[in-house]
């Protein structure tokens, strides 16, 4: 069971309190209603699905209730960042370089 | 027997030793035969002070077994142990259960007794059962392999017996937290525990035997800060457990090591007690969530891999050691002794000093540590260096050893023996390390697998991170607990010291040995040598393995099975993997050890299931109004989490004739119903229509308040997702409603969608779900039955037209009145706080009694929904369902830009016309009521497969129609009405027309009727 | 290749089982082949024999990261039916079945197939009316599945609880007495030595690092920890890593890849004739022939490549088999492990050609792959040999997730009520 940090409650609480929601940094088209079928393929199924560090969504289910995205490894299931839902993408280098030599 | 003194609890028990209270026996049975042990024995060390070696039999060829170690890694003596008929157990290691007073221990796998085994020929035939042969045969016939062939593998595998009757037992779940959980009570572990905790940090120390010691079970003439080290070790654990920031756990197994230092324990509670309390539970599982852990599981004694080397009597050098130093017990009157390791040459002085004669220590080496030939020397024993053991005699007991030097090809010299004992080295016990996905590292001179790079904020001591010498473990593990301490906040961290003494100081015991096989079981051989002793893998498969292509260390594994009896190849990998090594020309590390998993010794199901038994299994949840419908009896069903009412039958009445009555009261008079599980999320805040716009196909903004209306949620890709009713109470308020599985992830959904797709919407969320109740009053005197209660709200028609809420008073508490129906009928749902919904119900159902209304349930509701044609999500739409084709275009506003699912909803395949839709289905016969879930087809002759062209969803005998009715969907459904198809079943071909999808009263008139 | 029997096992039994080849050879890779299929599990191993023996194509290598087998082949509880709901499904299904059937005599290894009956249980009117849909469907497209009624599952499967007090009692179940189990590492073992005997190379430990692409776009090979390989076709056939060996031909793929554990009790005597799953408790059982209880649990909520889950899975699994078979709770867990499956949006798997010319891939299997290796490998091998699907496979395309013809057994499973 993992431990996750959640950005709003600035807690690290168990896994079971949350929810996995999927990649994150994924908006919603504007102009949803003249998307292509492609367009939208690319929206709602093509996923990175990387091996390595991903930027995924969770939400506080059983907690604050709050949405927030996360950095996590795939390989060693280990996080990297949690912040806020809206905040832009950490820069990746720093936050691995930031976790080499605290760890 | 010679030296050993004649007890009551065994002939073995050698007077003087051992730790046990002569004075306090317990009585036992195995297979039938009472024996008597002591307190604190375990079935080994009880078995073996009344003489008994004779324990098991192997897996596939059935040998006899005795018990190998005195330990968690024991292969051979399985057992099954029970207290009474319902607590029966098999499979337990009789060198981990300790004895109580009645139990009853039988042994396993043999027909008809233990002695005199029928399995045993498959050891005659194994030539013909080496790895893999099942691959081989047994394909023809074709049919045989289920018929004959698997039936007779399955009897004649599997150990012991599985229980048969539901366990009386209960078990325990405790999550917990602490700064530092020690795994392993010997002398580094308890070092390390009283390190950290003198700091003043939370610590959890926790130790798989009934007491703290670990090694010093079998280690004596040692002595620390000026005592005994088994007595230092039990002082210390009783220190420990007075501190109120420590937590010590005895017979608790840390199994699995997961993210984030999750450690799992399972902590035995009573199956060592003769009458357990009835309060305590039989196991107790702790998840520990550890700031920092240490490992200090020490390391585990490997046997020596020779021709024979499995007899009855045969076992390892710590195990002897332990059994007499720990049990007081002998383990033979002359024992041999054959190692590649000097810690068996400990155990042979311990033997001979206890009286044991001990004719020869048989050594593969060139020679023992440092004074350790002079040390044999001055007890008489004779030490052979550079022999090996090529050969051992006796059936159900080891007699002979013949023993010859290494490389030379004679017949060898046969010494007597009742007893064989062997070390070829200890395998450190890295599994937890391996477990949290520390990368392990080879230790090329001494021949094992080391934690190397670590994973997770933990570290190994003593004998499990390689550690030799007594001082070295002690000083490291006192450094461990102070680092972990400090990592974890402690500030005043004391320096401790411990004084450790050792008898065999100087001499080296850890080190050294040798893995893979020994003389006599090279690759010339023909002699079975067991690597792994419970399933009967041998250095032959192995090597036969390799032979066949196997080459990876799992290949290895998987196609001899070595390594994945109930032991986990504690003792075996390290062989198995040295022998494929040798047969590949490769290096150890270069053939790769198999993954360790978890658990690390098996976990019983009842202790990770705990509480979640029965009604814990999972959650029931009953509406406000549960009793009201037990009181007049209601049938349940489960929906989701919750319990329905389905139907209530009267005197006499089935389900049928239940329903059938329900249908035309509700029709006729009037019902009253608990829609309370239906979803209720209020949505609130200036920007609420504007959110629901685009959440809904509807149009929200333009819905008056006062009113409500009918929604259709989708997901992205234009499915339906969910549906209900949404009234609005206010330009800025809405309740809506949600089906009763949909509820949470309708919420979730919404809530998504606020936070991170409109953030800037300003609005709010809550489920209410709990806080309404719900009564639906159903049919043409709806309104007179709850008129006289409803205070400050004009119901009249006019003033309170179909789909419209209202907010008011009804038996003097507030309510949500809706004017609407899932029925057809005239119809109200009432919405009153859930803690006065029983009083509330109870008034109107007085009065609707005796007005001729009745209750009705689930069942009911479907009937009178599907005569008209209304739809149930998740019944007869099933995710792969637009609104196009279950017959809701109308409720698809054009006007909007957005909403969730236009650009989903308007692909190529989903504005197909011959997609499958909604429509109604009449039998011709109309006294047969269709399948749900039966198929259409066209053309009821065509061959098998047939083309299907849908389904019915919902079928009913409806008696306010006088037939069956039925709503199906069916591919270009719409522009079949009228059209006749069929429906193929096992026994005949139903006849059926395509028709709208109301069947009563189409013209809805008796909503306002 | 030296055929398996049982006179050959004489023979060997007499001289020490020194005679016995390997099952299959690790020869140096080529430069260049006609297909390389990346992968060597079950349906990679399937499809590299099926090109061979089928389509007379055999230059062709498997390429293995790993060891032969080690990925969802050797890790899956070995459950094999083919009552799925959709036409499409069940052909698929039901064409993997029917060559389960004679796997072992045309392979020559036994690979244990065991037609001892997947039962699947519903418990409540819901499940009931989905489960009779599935019976329906099957009927008509000719596969075998029956309803059986809580007394009728009792006596097919005696442990089970059937006590109308439980938390969510047995209302029924769906029965397909062919549906079974085999046995994973054999199916594996077995295509390996096949295809190796006509003359397929077989690579392992050897990682594809880069799939190269021509001037038109067009493979070329693939690049691996031995050096580059050329192939005029490559069939991607690696489950859980699919989305990566995907991405380096530039085709990001609609997958997301999860762990999935599985445990194994302490084997005993028989006591479990059948394989039972259950939708709504959410856990599937079995008894291997060694006498081990083989149990699969779910998948854990985020995607991962760790192939480890989390304890609190388990313990939801073992929740649910000893409610319906309270009588295991003094069972032991022996041994848990995990994989890592890949998943299609609509749980469906793609067994298809790709927008880059020479490239398919076989993959989206989710957490039921192994009971279709045959029929996938199969369908593959045809769509490989003739860049055009089989009529079998000709719905499982990457297109449909444009179009939104989707496949969803998942969905038509429905929830809600």
């Amino acid at each position: 069971m993992l431990l996750i940090h959640c950005p709003y409650c600035a807690e690290e609480r168990p896994e079971i309190e949350f929810r996995h929601a999927g990649e994150a940094h994924i908006a919603r088209p504007d102009a949803m209603a003249d998307l292509s079928e492609e367009a939208f393929q690319g929206y709602f199924f093509i996923r990175d699905n990387r091996k390595g560090e991903v930027f995924e969504r969770w939400r506080h289910i059983h907690g604050c209730g709050r949405f927030f995205n996360a950095v996590r490894n795939t390989i060693t299931d280990k996080f990297l960042a949690t912040y806020e839902a809206g905040k832009p993408k950490p820069d990746l280098d720093a936050l691995k370089a930031q976790k080499g030599t605290s760890a | 027997m010679s030296a050993p003194h004649r007890m009551t609890s065994g002939a073995n028990r050698v007077a003087g030793a051992g730790r046990l209270t002569p004075a306090r026996t317990a009585r036992f049975t195995f297979d039938g035969k009472q024996l008597t042990a002591l307190e604190g024995d375990t079935l080994a060390s009880a078995l073996l002070a009344n003489g008994i070696h004779l324990m098991g039999r192997s897996f596939k060829y059935h040998r006899p077994r005795g018990v190998l170690s005195a330990g968690a890694e024991e292969p051979n003596a399985l057992m099954g142990v029970s207290r009474d008929a319902a607590r029966y157990q098999p499979n337990v290691r009789a060198s981990v259960q300790e004895v109580f007073d009645g139990m009853r221990a039988n042994s396993q796998n043999r027909w008809p007794s233990l002695a005199f085994d029928v399995g045993a020929v498959n050891d005659a035939l194994s030539p013909f059962l080496a790895a893999g042969f099942y691959y081989k045969t047994f394909m023809w016939p074709r049919a045989a392999w289920e018929r004959l062939y698997e039936p007779n593998i399955r009897a004649a595998a599997g150990l012991g017996v599985a229980p048969t009757e539901p366990d009386p037992d209960r078990y325990a779940s405790r999550y917990a937290h602490c700064d530092v959980l020690v795994v392993g009570g010997g002398v580094a572990g308890l070092s390390a525990a009283l390190a950290a905790a003198e700091s003043g940090v939370s610590v959890i120390l926790c130790d798989e035997q009934a007491e703290m010691g670990g090694a010093l079970h079998h280690e004596v003439g040692i002595s620390i800060n000026g005592e005994d080290g088994f007595e230092w070790a039990q002082k210390t654990a009783r220190r420990l457990a007075f501190m109120d920031n420590v937590e010590v756990l005895t017979r608790t197994t840390a199994f699995g090591y997961y993210a984030q230092n999750f450690v799992g324990l399972t902590e035995r509670v009573t199956d060592h007690l003769a009458s357990p309390r009835s309060d305590q539970p039989r196991e107790r599982l702790w998840q520990v969530r550890a700031r920092r852990v240490i490992l200090a599981t020490g390391a585990i004694e490997r046997h020596m891999v020779f021709p024979d080397n499995d007899r009855p009597g045969i076992m390892l050098a710590s195990a002897a050691r332990t059994f007499l130093n720990h049990y007081g017990v002998a383990v033979g009157s002359k024992v041999g002794v054959y190692a590649a390791c000097d810690s068996a040459y400990e155990a042979a002085f311990d033997l001979k000093r206890a009286g044991i004669e001990i004719p020869v220590i048989v050594d593969t080496r060139d020679g023992p540590g440092e004074g350790l030939l002079s040390a044999a020397a001055d007890l008489g024993i004779e030490v052979l260096t550079r022999h090996g053991v090529i050969a051992t005699g006796g059936r159900l007991r080891v007699s002979s050893i013949r023993v010859r030097p290494i490389g030379s090809s004679d017949g060898g010299r046969k010494i007597a023996v009742d007893a064989l004992i062997m070390s070829a080295g200890w395998t450190p016990a890295i599994h937890l390390f391996s477990q949290s996905r520390g990368k392990v590292t080879w230790d090329a001179e001494n021949s094992r697998f080391l934690p190397g790079a670590y994973a997770q904020d933990c570290l190994s001591i003593g004998a499990c991170n390689g550690t030799a010498g007594l001082q070295e473990i002690v000083e490291e593990a006192l450094a461990s607990g102070e680092l972990m301490a400090r990592a974890t906040g402690a500030e005043d961290v004391p320096k401790l010291s411990v004084a450790v003494e050792s008898r065999a100081e100087g001499r080296s015991q850890w080190t050294s040995g040798m893995a893979g096989a020994g003389e006599g079981a090279g690759a010339d051989s023909a002699a079975k040598a067991f690597v792994d002793f419970q399933n009967d893998v041998t250095a032959k498969d192995i090597r036969l393995a390799v032979r066949e292509g196997m080459h990876s260390i799992e290949h290895v594994k998987r196609f001899t099975t070595n390594g994945m009896a109930t032991d986990q190849g504690k003792t075996s990998n390290m062989h198995g993997l040295a022998i494929a090594a040798e047969t590949l020309g490769k290096s150890i590390p270069e053939v790769g050890l198999t993954t360790f998993r978890a658990p690390y010794t098996p976990v019983t199901f009842g202790a990770i299931v705990g509480h979640s038994r029965g009604a814990l299994f999972d959650p029931v949840r009953k509406t406000a109004l549960h009793e009201c419908w037990e009181t007049n009896g209601a049938i349940f069903e489960d929906v989701g989490q919750w319990k329905r009412a389905w139907y209530f039958p009267r005197v006499g009445e089935d389900m049928h004739q239940a329903v059938a009555r329900e249908c035309r009261t509700v029709r006729e008079t009037a019902g009253l119903f608990d829609a309370s599980t239906l979803g209720k999320i209020e949505v609130v805040g200036p920007d609420a229509a504007k959110f629901l716009d685009l959440m809904y196909t509807n149009a929200w903004s333009s819905l008056a308040p006062g009113r409500s209306k009918y929604g259709v949620m989708l997901r992205e890709d234009g499915y339906i997702y969910d549906d209900g009713v949404v009234g609005r109470l206010a330009e800025d308020r809405f309740h809506v409603t949600t089906t009763t599985g949909g509820a949470p992830r309708v919420l979730h959904h919404m809530e998504d969608y606020l936070q991170t797709e409109f953030p800037d919407l300003d609005v709010w969320l809550t489920s209410i779900t709990e806080q309404w109740a719900v009564i639906a009053v159903q049919g043409p005197k709806a309104r007179e039955i709850i008129a006289p209660f409803v205070e400050g709200i004009d119901m009249s028609d006019e003033a309170m037209p179909h789909m419209s809420v209202r907010e008011g008073v009804i038996c003097g508490v507030p309510t949500r009145l809706f004017r609407m129906s899932f029925t057809g009928e005239r119809g109200f749902e009432v919405n009153v706080p859930a803690d006065y919904a029983r009083s509330v119900f109870e008034a109107l159902w007085e009065r609707a009694e005796a007005m001729g209304a009745c209750l009705y349930g689930t069942e009911t509701m479907h009937v009178l929904r599907a005569e008209k044609g209304y739809i149930i999500v998740g019944q007869d739409t099933d995710g792969t369902v637009t609104p196009h084709d279950a017959g809701l275009s109308w409720a698809i506003s054009k006007k909007k830009p957005d909403f969730v699912g236009i650009a989903g909803l308007r692909r190529s395949d989903l504005v197909r016309t011959d997609r499958k839709q909604l429509v109604g289905l009449t039998t011709k016969d109309p006294r047969i009521v269709l399948d749900e879930g039966a198929q259409i087809v066209a053309d009821p002759n065509e061959k098998i497969p047939m083309t299907m062209l849908g389904h019915v969803t919902s079928s009913y005998w409806s008696d306010n129609c006088g037939r069956s009715i039925a709503l199906a969907v069916v591919a270009g459904g719409r522009e079949r009405i009228g059209q006749t198809l069929y429906v193929p079943m096992p026994d005949r071909t139903i006849e059926v027309e395509v028709t709208s999808t109301v069947f009563f009263d189409k013209e809805g008139g008796r909503l306002n009727g | 290749m030296r055929k398996y029997s049982v006179f050959a096992i004489a023979r060997e039994a007499m001289r020490g089982h020194n005679g016995w080849e390997k099952q299959w050879s690790s020869p140096e890779p080529r430069s260049s082949y006609d297909v390389v299929i990346v992968g060597a599990g079950g349906h990679g191993l399937g499809t590299a024999y099926y090109l061979a023996r089928e389509h007379g194509i055999r230059n062709v290598a498997v390429i293995e990261k790993g060891w032969l087998g080690g990925g969802n082949t050797g890790r899956n509880t070995t459950i094999i039916r083919s009552n799925y709901l959709y036409d499409e499904s069940a052909g698929l299904y039901n064409h993997a079945l029917n060559l389960w059937q004679d796997l072992s005599q045309e392979l020559n290894y036994n690979v244990m197939y065991s037609a001892r009956g997947v039962m699947m249980l519903q418990h409540n009117v819901h499940d009931v009316q989905s489960a009779k849909r599935h019976v329906h469907s099957n009927r008509l497209n000719g596969v075998d599945n029956e309803w059986l009624e809580p007394e009728e599952a009792k006596a097919f499967c005696p442990p089970l609880n059937i006590s109308q007090s439980a938390r969510y009692p047995v209302m029924g179940a769906a029965l397909q007495r062919r549906g079974g189990v085999a046995r994973h590492d054999a199916v594996a073992w077995g295509y390996a030595r096949a295809a190796s005997d006509m003359g397929v190379h077989i690579i392992q430990n050897c990682e594809v690092t880069g799939i190269r692409r021509g001037p038109n776009g067009e493979v070329k090979g693939v690049d691996t920890a031995r050096g580059f390989i050329g192939a005029k076709k490559v069939g991607v056939v690696a489950a859980g890593h699919t989305s990566v060996l995907m991405d380096m031909a530039g085709v990001h793929m609609p997958l997301e890849s999860f762990p999935l554990q599985a445990l194994v009790s302490e084997p005993v005597k028989p006591i479990f004739p059948c394989v039972v799953m259950s939708n709504t408790v959410h856990a599937y059982i079995s008894q291997s022939d060694k006498g081990e209880l083989v149990i699969g649990a779910g998948t854990d909520q985020y995607t991962s490549y760790s192939q480890t889950g989390g304890l609190h899975i388990i313990q939801h699994t073992l929740d649910a088999i000893c409610e319906m078979f309270p009588i295991f709770t003094r069972m032991k867990m022996l041994r848990s492990w995990g994989g890592i499956v890949d998943v299609t949006p609509d749980r469906s798997p793609i067994l298809a050609k790709t927008p880059v010319k020479g490239l398919y891939v076989n993959c989206g299997w989710g957490t039921g792959g192994f009971k279709a290796t045959p029929g996938s490998a199969h369908v593959f091998a045809h769509t490989i040999a003739n860049d055009a699907p089989h009529k079998i496979n000709e719905n499982f395309t990457l297109e449909r997730f444009r179009t939104g013809r989707l496949i969803d057994e998942a969905a038509a499973a429905a929830v809600a009520h």
